[in-house]
């Protein structure tokens, strides 16, 4: 069956204050969960509000279910907006706040309220209706300000950094919240986020953006393991980046030349090239073992830095490497400052740009 | 931290005792003329003048011409101070400078500019007396004058409440379905109540005190603050006494009224 696009992005450009977008073209199928992630103030949000209609763009196309809204008013585009602060309106009850689109395109009083307690109840928020925002949590601001958006019916959800003004374990309990609701709706959606973790747990598919630009669009498997340049990999965990040379190639295995130290990889690439190797793709052995990992680099631990929720070693092996564990791992190996290993990566686990 | 709440408890230090005494001295020079005025006058005294039809006719006209021109600078002045908060435009600044320029002139120089500018036989003041608003010696010409003096606070008081509202309230507003000026009626204005209400406060305290300006355009009908200064110069101050404290009472009062409000 061939995909619906709800939305359609083609070659979109704008520059707006100190943020930039260009050049940027995408397309969002019906019930699917786009996160675009990139670092703060690569035009994420500025994409969303271009999207929402809050900006103009100065070049390019919006087509929503087939029709251009690249100049509509943002009240004419039907689209579920959740900004990071999230924008509860503190002078309006929580009832008030969910009701006010339906109100606003000319829905009865009665009629409103009974929608709103019917989504109020999909999203598990029924209690929260007669209190004042001033009173909410963060997580119940979150939800109550989704509420609003999802009770117009958006064609698409935008979401901008939802998590993000959350802490640690209110964060990890709304994650959950909105992959049950993006499955339970069968939201169509564009999430923004800079929390890669985020975007791998909820994104059927993702888009990396840098600098105003799209730079990789594809399944969270295609970004994580074929990310398309060292930036990304970086933005994506790769903690290992190093320069090299290709020095030998045979039997479709390379070997780079790091500094003295030889690494095997699967590349067709010659000459100088760059190479990162993800800190969790490493295996770590108090002895010298035989696997089907062709790299096995000896070396010396040089910090071991506890950050929830592994352990991060940095291990000197002619080359500074960084490993995670976990904490059972370190005691059962024994691992402190000073320790010698060995350390294992696969060919297929060196990513080669 | 106990180091913290041990600051506290300090006695107040000799850095902060001078200092306040220094301020001390500026609220006792402030507040002796408030007292004094308040005692010299017996209630009796005050109860007398408002049966004086006079100063009752000038009360009545200083109210409802500080009325009038604050509801003409709400009308006008809260879409400008609206565009003023939410647009970068050019000339924006110049534009500001203007609406602000009246706080800078004395305000018989005011008065002059506004009688040149729209007395009887100008082009504006022509089409105003034919409209049955010519400004000389009315009290249309008391409002103007008002207006000309005030409107500069309205607008600035109200322009600096419009900007602290988030504008992604109305942008989200926006996307629900909301145009723009329902978004200004339903989410913009009312978080900007509290500002736009001390604005008109602000607005007609600073009428009703207004004496230059309309000395020069309009002393007649006499308005309550030239009637004081008529009085004064006539009969000396025992007879400007009992007035001034009705006035006192009523500045007193917005000014109560307005702590409320903004403190709320």
């Amino acid at each position: 069956m061939k995909a619906t696009n709800v939305l359609e992005i083609v070659q979109l450009s704008k520059k707006w204050k100190d943020f930039s977008i260009e050049d940027v073209s995408l397309k969002v199928e019906k019930n699917e969960y786009f996160v675009i992630m990139g670092p703060t103030g690569a035009g994420k949000t500025l994409l969303l509000q271009l999207i929402a209609g809050i900006h103009t763009p100065d070049k390019g196309k919006i087509i929503i279910e087939g029709e251009d809204v690249t100049f509509l008013p943002s009240e004419k585009r039907r689209v579920g907006y959740v900004p990071q602060n999230y924008a509860l309106f503190p002078h309006l009850s929580v009832m008030d706040n969910i009701a006010y689109g339906l109100r606003a395109q000319g829905l009865d009083k009665d009629s409103a309220k009974k929608r709103v307690i019917s989504v109020a109840e999909d999203l598990g928020i029924s209690h929260l209706l007669k209190r004042k925002i001033s009173t909410l949590s963060g997580g119940e601001q979150q939800r109550v300000a989704l509420a609003r958006a999802l009770v117009i019916s958006p064609k698409v959800l935008l979401l901008d950094e939802p998590l993000s003004a959350l802490d640690a374990q209110t964060r990890e309990g709304l994650r959950s919240y909105l992959r049950e609701l993006k499955r339970k709706l069968k939201l169509t959606a564009i999430h923004v986020t800079h929390d890669f973790v985020e975007a791998l747990e909820l994104g059927d598919r993702l888009a990396v953006m840098f600098r105003g630009r799209l730079t990789q669009v594809g399944s969270p498997n295609e970004i994580i393991f074929n990310p398309r340049d060292e930036l990304i990999a970086h933005f994506t965990g790769f903690k290992n980046v190093f320069d090299g040379v290709v020095v030998e190639e045979k039997d479709g295995v390379s070997v780079i030349d790091i500094d003295g130290i030889k690494i095997f990889t699967i590349t067709n690439k010659q000459g100088a090239v760059r190479v990162a190797i993800r800190p969790e793709s490493i295996l770590v052995a108090r002895h010298p073992v035989t696997t089907s990992a062709r790299n096995m680099l000896k070396g010396v631990v040089q910090e071991v830095i506890e950050l929830a929720p592994h352990i991060v070693i940095k291990v000197d092996a002619g080359i500074p490497l960084t490993v995670y564990l976990t904490k059972s791992a370190l005691e059962e190996l024994n691992i402190r400052v000073g320790t010698e290993v060995y350390l294992l990566f696969k060919a297929s686990d060196v990513k080669v740009f | 931290m106990t180091i913290g709440c041990d600051v506290l408890r300090r006695p107040f230090p000799a850095f902060f005792l001078s200092f306040s005494v220094m301020g001390s001295l500026l609220i006792l020079a402030l507040l002796v003329p408030l007292v004094v005025i308040l005692i010299s006058s017996s209630p009796a005294d005050v109860v007398k003048s408002l049966r004086d039809s006079e100063v009752v006719g000038a009360i009545i006209v200083s109210m409802s011409a500080a009325t009038l021109a604050t509801c003409i600078a709400l009308i006008f002045g809260v879409p400008l101070a609206y565009v003023f908060a939410r647009k970068e435009f050019r000339l924006k600044s110049l534009l500001e400078s203007i609406v602000e320029f009246p706080i800078v002139v004395p305000h018989s120089v005011a008065g002059i500019m506004i009688l040149l500018a729209y007395h009887s036989r100008t082009p504006i003041g022509h089409i105003l007396s034919n409209l049955g608003v010519a400004i000389e010696d009315s009290f249309w010409g008391i409002t103007a004058a008002m207006l000309f003096v005030s409107a500069p606070i309205l607008v600035s008081t109200v322009r600096a409440g419009f900007s602290l509202v988030d504008e992604s309230y109305e942008h989200v507003a926006r996307t629900l379905g909301a145009s723009q000026l329902k978004v200004f009626f339903t989410i913009s204005l009312p978080l900007a109540f509290r500002s736009v209400l001390s604005g008109a406060i602000l607005t007609w305290a600073r009428s009703i005190s207004e004496v230059g300006a309309i000395l020069i355009i309009a002393p007649y009908p006499k308005s309550a603050a030239v009637l004081v200064l008529e009085r004064f110069e006539a009969f000396g101050l025992t007879a400007a006494k009992p007035l001034t404290v009705l006035l006192v009472v009523i500045s007193l009062a917005i000014f109560v009224l307005l702590r409320l409000i903004t403190k709320r």
